[in-house]
């Protein structure tokens, strides 16, 4: 069985025919091609597929599309401004090293963007608990939650996070 | 003036643009016109005999391609997965090497093996269709742990493998470390297990096979850390793709950790089934499929004694180990306990006699091989745990017992007695740097207040080495090594100055598009922006051994500056052309080519632009093109080192063990680029601590199913499971041998941590009489060991 889906996918109008079955993070990645979304487990623990619907951080593996009709996403592909400047978030994750394999760094951001938004001065353990669906495997997490408050300054306008040179 | 972005400098990286914007080519993002889906089926049993399998339901489901067995594999004259490394038996036996094919053709030996591959015109589909294949097993029993495979009686994985046996091998001298005991006045002994892991990096693994009919090329785009080793593995032993027809990508890839060396059977599947269906076929592992499936790491299960004199002096050390291998070799399986484990028995003391027996068994378990630190944590862990129990049977400081047998920096290169030879380290020094790190001295201070308020507090050292750079050839060759392990770079000059860097490393998470191009600018003066790392296409890269064993700076980042002085000699030539003066009176500094003792002078950047346009060359002396490659072989294997300090405070209650703080003072060498290096540092102490304190592979010793299969199951450790570090690194002992003096950081967290933090969980239950505890120290093992231990601390114990 097919359906329609339509949402406003990074201020873009999408809509496609798709299998009822489709998961959110399916249609993302395979209908529109933004593969930046990534799945990393088949239980909904580690975060790699956080997505924005309605401005909330969503695991979109465990979401399915039609759920997402009519909603507003935000994947990791249109954090950034038009012009390609990077979201504060995303400026801090690079200026302190919060990433390296990279596979768990959209869905880490999203969360830490969402995370922010809610709490816009986190303490160390409130970053470390609000991070707690995301599992990364590559920094230990000492470098993201340092992106994380240095990011959280730079949303709050406090200063903005330094755009380093190469 | 020292060049911002050259050695030494924290820059940036550049591959985090295409990261953080979503930009990133992982192999599951590749999609290709008319491309296809594989899902395997896989066997629930973790053995069986497979009397037939029925596909015909599976054939006849909506888009289905294909449905193929090994039946159609072995029509096909498809190989086995080989092996790259033999090792032999205390009686000089071979070891016993049983055929791994890419799917099952009569026998499966563990829950996850694969019998067959359906392809679809979607994954959906192919998933729905694989559910309807009918599989007709005979169960047979199983052999679920190492020591249930040694037990008499046990059946038997393989039929050519009496007792479960791969090999039963030793290294050291038997009869000096005999003697030793025999005048030892005191011994400390430890069992132990180094419980098996998951590596589990977030990529799950996947693989995508394209056949090009005109000309006869494959092409495996696939999760690798080597893919020229899967195009030698792949297309010579299974496939019979000779190397010119066959193209393997390795293209971003989310972590490895050891799990993305090997050759998976999966890779040979997709690239032999892409020329049966003519159309390419890409399949991608669910987390399930890698737990099931991914090599796992560690599976120990040891005795050790330390024999020691009067005074504590270490006089010699036993260790008995017996390995657990999993249902087949993994492509460097049978190395790992072997020569990257108990050659690292020595640690960092001097202890003059070592004898080591390791027994490698198979089993009805996913392939066991390297797992981040590979051998050297099992070996770090055997040996920090056992020391600090030697402490305790001579009443020495932990630290005063370490101290006293520490090769001293003098005694540098240093031969040990199990085969290797430390060319630097100064392992006093990174224990004077760790002390106050730590504020040791004030440690029984904070003991008691948290005994106030009735927590539990330990502190806990170890010290480690680990041999890194992997490695010389020679040696490698001699010890079982069916390849050589050199790396290979070439450093191409463009016309108008810029440079692109083929290596044959391959980056996964560890930087080398940052860390490789510092090192060429800093050589040759220019922006780090003209320089462009490419790695990961063998159709690009001449050629490769890969990533892993800390080996990329080492062993890739010499070859580059091998590479890098070719260029230079030939720039010199060129300079010395065009500024009409003898070769011999032309200097070079930071890219500038100098006429001695004038002011004549050519930045790369011009020599560059003539090599490419040498209208005048003397063409029978210099030829045009400024483009080099090198393969430099190392000349031993590299040493980093340090002392990790853990401490932890335990909660009685609830078992609950937290982390108050870690140090890790390490010796690398010289260092390229230190927000990578403590980066690297970071994730690696996360895995120890994880193997510490959450992470357990169990199967089930009778059945064989994997009981920790997803992350409902198997803890891996997050965000608010572990502290910030303190992380600290000297530059003082530089490796003697490499031309960069590097020596490699990114194991050296995973092994130094677990012994860490499970000396300080010991420490802290030390009250109870607690003098050892298996990993990981979860809460509920914590808190039973806790009730069981009789007496219980009295009021007037806790005092003392």
């Amino acid at each position: 069985m097919s359906c329609t889906v339509s949402m406003t996918v990074n201020g873009k109008t999408v809509s496609r025919e798709v299998e009822e079955r489709t998961l959110l993070v399916a249609f993302l990645r395979e209908h529109l091609g933004l593969t930046g979304t990534h799945v990393g487990c088949d239980t909904s623990q580690c975060g790699a597929c956080v997505v924005h619907v309605d401005g909330r951080s969503v695991k979109s593996c465990t979401t399915l599309a039609v759920q997402a009709n009519g909603a507003e996403v935000t994947t990791i592909e249109g954090l950034a401004a038009a012009d390609g400047t990077l979201h504060p978030m995303q400026a801090a994750f690079r200026e302190h090293h919060g990433l390296q394999c990279g596979f768990c760094t959209p869905g880490m951001v999203m969360s830490a963007v969402d995370l922010v938004r809610e709490n816009p001065n986190p303490t160390e353990a409130e970053i470390r608990e609000g991070l707690e669906g995301n599992i990364c495997r590559c920094t230990g997490y000492h470098n993201i939650v340092k992106a994380v408050k240095a990011g959280a300054e730079a949303m709050a306008g406090a200063q903005p996070a330094p755009v380093a040179a190469e | 003036m020292a060049n911002p972005n050259g050695i030494g400098a924290s820059v940036r990286r550049r591959e985090d643009q295409r990261f953080l914007t979503g930009r990133g080519n992982y192999t599951d993002d590749f999609k290709r016109p008319n491309m296809t889906h594989a899902v395997h089926v896989r066997s629930p049993y973790a053995h069986a005999r497979i009397l037939g399998i029925d596909f015909a339901d599976a054939a006849a489901m909506p888009g289905v391609v294909a449905v193929l067995t090994g039946a159609d594999m072995e029509a096909d004259k498809v190989g086995s997965l080989p092996c790259g490394w033999q090792i032999h038996s205390k009686d000089g036996s071979p070891m016993k090497e049983p055929p791994h094919y890419p799917l099952a053709r009569d026998r499966v030996r563990y829950v996850g093996d694969a019998v067959a591959v359906v392809i679809a015109e979607t994954r959906e589909q192919a998933r729905d269709a694989a559910e309807m294949v009918v599989v007709d097993y005979e169960e047979l029993p199983a052999v679920g742990s190492s020591t249930r495979a040694i037990d008499g009686g046990a059946p038997l994985v393989h039929d050519d493998a009496p007792d479960n046996v791969c090999y039963d091998w030793h290294l050291g001298d038997q009869a000096a470390v005999d003697a030793a005991f025999a005048n030892a006045a005191h011994v400390a002994k430890i069992d132990l297990v180094n419980q098996r892991l998951v590596p589990n990096a977030m990529e799950p693994r996947a693989a995508m096979g394209e056949y090009d009919q005109s000309s006869g090329e494959y092409t495996l785009t696939t999760t690798s850390q080597n893919p020229h080793v899967t195009r030698l593995l792949m297309g010579a032993f299974v496939l019979g793709i000779p190397e010119h027809k066959l193209r393997v990508v390795a293209p971003d890839v989310g972590g490895g950790f050891g799990s993305k060396i090997f050759h998976y059977g999966e890779e040979a599947v997709v690239t032999w089934a892409a020329r049966k269906v003519g159309r390419p076929v890409k399949w991608t592992a669910d987390r399930s499929e890698s737990f099931l499936t991914d090599a796992h790491g560690r599976d120990h299960v040891s005795h050790a004694e330390l024999a020691m004199d009067a005074d504590g002096n270490f006089l010699a050390l036993r260790v008995s180990t017996l390995a657990n291998l999993g249902a087949y070799l993994s492509t460097f399986a049978p190395s790992i306990p072997t020569y990257l484990y108990a050659t690292l028995l020595a640690g960092q003391y001097k202890t003059p006699a070592i004898y080591a027996e390791v027994k490698a068994v198979f089993t009805n378990t996913a392939p066991v091989d390297a797992y981040r630190g590979a051998g050297r944590p099992e070996a770090c862990y055997l040996i920090e745990r056992l020391v600090d129990v030697a402490a305790g049977v001579m009443g020495m400081d932990k630290t005063e017992i370490r101290r006293r047998n520490f090769v001293p920096k003098e005694a540098m290169p240093y031969q040990t007695p199990v085969a290797l030879q430390y060319d630097t380290g100064d392992f006093a020094k990174n224990l004077d740097i760790a002390l106050p790190l730590v504020d040791y001295p004030g440690f029984q201070q904070r003991r008691a207040e948290s005994k106030a308020r009735g927590k539990l507090r330990g502190i806990g050292f170890a010290t480690y080495i680990e041999a890194c750079g992997i490695a010389p050839s020679n040696v490698a060759g001699a010890l079982g090594a069916r390849a050589g392990l050199y790396e290979c770079a070439e450093v191409r000059f463009h016309p108008t100055g810029s440079v692109t860097v083929f290596t044959g490393s391959h980056s996964h998470g560890q930087g080398h598009e940052t860390t490789f191009a510092q090192i060429v600018a800093e050589r040759f003066g220019i922006p780090i922006e003209n320089v462009e790392i490419v790695h990961g296409d063998t159709n690009k890269i001449p050629f490769g051994m890969g990533t892993y064993g800390s080996r990329s700076l080492a062993v890739g980042g010499s070859a580059l500056v091998k590479a890098m002085d070719k260029v230079e000699r030939k720039a010199k030539k060129i300079a010395a052309h065009m500024l009409e003066a003898a070769e011999t009176d032309i200097e070079v500094k930071d890219g500038r080519f100098t006429v001695a003792g004038t002011d004549k002078s050519l930045g790369i950047g011009d020599i560059a632009l003539q090599a490419y346009v040498p209208h005048n060359f003397p063409l029978d002396e210099l030829e045009p093109g400024l483009d080099e490659q090198a393969f430099y072989d190392p000349k031993n294997f590299t040493y980093p080192n340090g002392c990790h300090v853990c401490e932890v405070e335990i909660d009685p209650d609830t078992g609950v063990t937290t982390i108050v703080s870690f140090a890790a003072v390490d010796d690398f060498g010289n260092v390229i680029n230190p927000l990578i290096v403590e980066g690297q540092v970071h994730g690696g102490l996360v895995q120890g601590i994880g193997q510490a304190l959450y992470e357990n592979c169990v199967y089930d010793e009778e059945s064989g199913q994997l009981v920790t299969g997803s992350y409902m199951d198997y803890c891996m450790p997050r965000a608010d499971d572990v502290p910030s570090f303190t992380v600290c690194y000297h530059e003082d002992q530089p490796c003697t041998h490499n031309p960069l003096g590097v020596k490699g950081c990114g194991e050296a967290g995973t092994i130094g941590a677990a012994a860490a933090v499970m000396n300080a969980v010991v420490d802290a239950l030390s009250d109870y009489g607690v003098t050892h505890m298996d990993m990981p120290a979860t809460p509920e093992k914590v808190w039973r060991t806790i009730r069981d231990a009789a007496p219980a601390p009295t009021p007037a114990m806790a005092a003392e």
